[in-house]
C-alpha cells in the first residue's frame, strides 16, 4: 500500500480541510507554516503562504489550528513544514515541543541542512542533486521516512514527470533503509501512480493548495482520484 | 571555470539592486559570450533606470520581480529559485556576502582585493595606516572587501554605515534569511520585515553573517544614515570634490564627516550618475 502525503496551508479552515483529505485517503497532511520569504516554494504556495500570513497566520496561531486538526483527525500523522527563520524566532526546542503538545508528529524545516539541530528530530529532504554521501547521512538522521525532492527546482505543478527521479530513488533504495517518499511537481493521479511505481509514497502540495480554495468536498473528491490511482499499484 | 568554458553552464544569474552587480554581471558575460539572465525588483527598476538600459545594451536579460516588497530581497529569492531549477546549466552570481555557504566567504574573498589594495595605496601615498575605515553595508560587500585589508591592524577602527530604515546589524535579531544565520530584520515570529532605504542596494532586510559576527566581538561597529542625511552628504561631495557618489556610499560620507579622526578611509563603492533622476526627485 503506497502513501499519499497530502500539504496544505495553515488557515483558520485548515482542520476541516485536513478532515476531508483524510477521508479522501490521505495517510498523512502537511502543515504549511507560512514563512515571509519561501526559498523552496513555488508561485501556488507563495501565494498562499501570503494570504495566511495577511491573515494574521503566525506561529502561535499555525500551533492553534494544528491543535485543532488534531481534534478532528485523530489518527493521521500531522507534521508540520516550515522554515528555519520561525524556529529561530520561537527558540528551536521550544517549536518541537509545543509542535509534539499541539499533536504534530514530527515536522520539516525546508532550509535546514541535515546535521544542524539534530535534537529537533524532522523529516529529512534530498534532491538529485544531493550525493551519495548527503543522502545516506540525511537517511540516517531522518525522523520515519526520507523527502525525496523528485526534481530540481521549486514546489508546484508540472506537465510531466521529473526524469531525475528514477536516478534519485535508486540511488536512495541504495543507501537508506526508512521509506521514500516523493514530491515537488506531483498533480495529477497519472503522475501520482508513475510516482508510486517508484517510490513508497507521493507527497502532493502545490495542486493540493489550489483544490482546497474550492472548499472541503471538492479536496476530498481530488485526494480520492489520487488514492484511487495509487491503488491500482 | 572550468565548466564555463567546457560548454556545461552556459548560463550565468545574477541580482541586483541598485544595478552595479547586475551590469558587472551582463559585463562579463558579455566578455564571455554567456547568456545573462538578472533578477531585479521592479521598485529598484523605476529607480535605477540608467543601470536597467546598460545591461540591456550588454545583452542582458533584466527579469522583473512583481511580488512582495519588488526589491533586492524579493530579487534575490527569486535568483536563488532559479538556480535551484537550473543548477546543471547555471551559474548564480550573488551581488552580496550572503546566501548559503560558501557564498559569503567567496564574495569577501573576491572583493577582499579592494582592502588589500587600499592599503597598498594608503602606505604608498600617506605612509600609513587610516584610523578609520568607513564604508556602507546593505548585504556588505564592498564594506566585507575593504574591512578585510585592515582586519589584523588593531589600530583601524572598521566603520559599517547602514540605511537608518534597513539597520540589520543596527536593530536586527537573529534569523535565517537566504540560507544564512545572520542579523536580520524580522519580527517576532522570524517574518522577515520590510526595509526602506533610498538607496536600492541598502534597501535589504539581511547583512552577510560575517558582519554579524565582526559586531558581536567587536572588531567592527556599525552605525546608521538616513535617508536625508545619505543625500545631504551626496550633494556635499558633488560640490566640494566634483565627485559624485552613489547613493549607497554616501551612508558612509555621512558618518565618516562627523568621525574625530585625520585619515579616513571611505569606500566609494559606486558612481551617482544612476541616481540622479531620484536625487533631484526628492528636492
Amino acid at each position: 500500500m503506497k502513501t499519499l502525503v497530502i500539504y496544505l496551508m495553515a488557515d483558520p479552515e485548515t482542520p476541516e480541510l485536513a478532515r476531508a483529505a483524510v477521508e479522501g485517503g490521505a495517510d498523512i497532511v502537511e502543515i504549511g507554516f507560512p514563512f515571509s520569504d519561501p526559498l523552496a516554494d513555488g508561485p501556488v504556495i507563495r501565494r498562499a503562504g501570503e494570504r495566511a500570513l495577511a491573515r494574521g497566520m503566525r506561529t502561535r496561531q499555525c500551533l492553534d489550528v494544528l491543535a485543532r486538526t488534531r481534534t478532528l483527525v485523530p489518527d493521521t500523522p500531522l507534521i508540520p513544514m516550515t522554515y528555519s527563520s520561525l524556529l529561530e524566532a520561537y527558540g528551536w526546542e521550544r517549536f518541537a515541543a509545543d509542535v509534539e503538545g499541539a499533536g504534530g508528529t514530527s515536522m520539516i524545516v525546508a532550509d535546514l541542512p541535515a546535521g544542524e539541530w539534530p535534537e529537533v528530530r524532522r523529516v529529512q529532504l534530498v534532491a538529485p542533486t544531493s550525493t551519495d554521501e548527503r543522502i545516506a547521512y540525511a537517511g540516517e538522521q531522518t525522523d520515519g521516512w526520507l523527502y525525496l525532492v523528485a526534481l530540481t527546482g521549486t514546489t508546484g505543478a508540472r506537465s510531466d514527470l521529473s526524469p531525475e527521479l528514477a536516478g534519485l530513488v535508486e540511488r536512495a533504495r541504495r543507501l537508506v533503509a526508512a521509506p521514500l517518499y516523493a514530491g515537488f511537481g506531483i498533480s495529477t493521479p497519472e503522475h501520482a501512480r508513475a510516482v508510486a511505481e517508484l517510490a513508497d509514497g507521493i507527497i502532493v502540495g502545490s495542486r493540493a493548495v489550489q483544490v482546497a480554495d474550492e472548499g472541503p468536498a471538492a479536496l476530498r473528491e481530488y485526494v480520492s482520484s489520487l488514492r484511487a490511482a495509487l491503488n491500482t499499484l | 571555470m572550468r565548466d564555463l568554458y567546457e560548454g556545461t553552464h552556459t548560463r550565468v544569474i545574477a541580482e541586483t539592486g541598485a544595478g552595479q552587480h547586475g551590469v558587472a554581471t551582463a559585463t562579463a558575460c558579455a566578455l564571455l559570450g554567456l547568456e545573462c539572465v538578472v533578477y531585479m525588483g521592479e521598485e529598484d527598476m523605476r529607480r535605477q533606470k540608467p543601470n536597467v538600459e546598460r545591461m540591456g545594451l550588454l545583452g542582458a536579460e533584466v527579469r522583473p520581480v512583481d511580488f512582495g516588497t519588488k526589491t533586492l530581497k524579493e530579487a534575490t529569492s527569486e535568483a536563488i529559485r532559479d538556480w535551484i531549477t537550473n543548477v546543471e546549466t547555471t551559474h548564480y552570481l550573488i551581488g552580496s556576502c550572503v546566501g548559503p555557504a560558501p557564498y559569503p566567504e567567496l564574495v569577501a574573498e573576491l572583493q577582499s582585493v579592494i582592502g588589500r589594495e587600499s592599503r597598498e595605496q594608503l602606505l604608498a601615498v600617506e605612509g600609513r595606516l587610516p584610523e578609520a575605515v568607513v564604508a556602507c553595508v546593505g548585504g556588505g560587500s564592498n564594506a566585507i572587501g575593504i574591512f578585510h585589508g585592515f582586519l589584523d591592524d588593531d589600530s583601524v577602527r572598521l566603520v559599517g554605515v547602514e540605511a537608518a530604515g534597513a539597520a540589520s546589524l543596527g536593530s536586527g535579531r537573529a534569523g535565517v534569511l537566504h540560507g544564512a544565520r545572520s542579523s536580520i530584520l524580522a519580527d517576532e515570529d522570524g517574518q522577515i520585515a520590510d526595509a526602506h532605504s533610498i538607496s536600492a542596494g541598502l534597501d535589504y532586510p539581511g547583512v552577510g553573517p560575517e558582519h554579524a559576527y565582526l559586531r558581536d566581538i567587536g572588531r567592527a561597529e556599525y552605525l546608521g544614515a538616513t535617508d536625508e542625511e545619505a543625500l545631504a552628504a551626496f550633494g556635499d561631495l558633488a560640490r566640494t570634490e566634483g565627485i559624485i557618489p552613489a547613493l549607497e556610499p554616501s551612508h558612509a560620507l555621512a558618518r565618516a564627516r562627523e568621525l574625530d579622526a585625520e585619515l579616513i578611509l571611505v569606500c566609494l563603492s559606486g558612481r551617482g550618475d544612476k541616481d540622479l533622476a531620484e536625487v533631484l526627485a526628492q528636492r
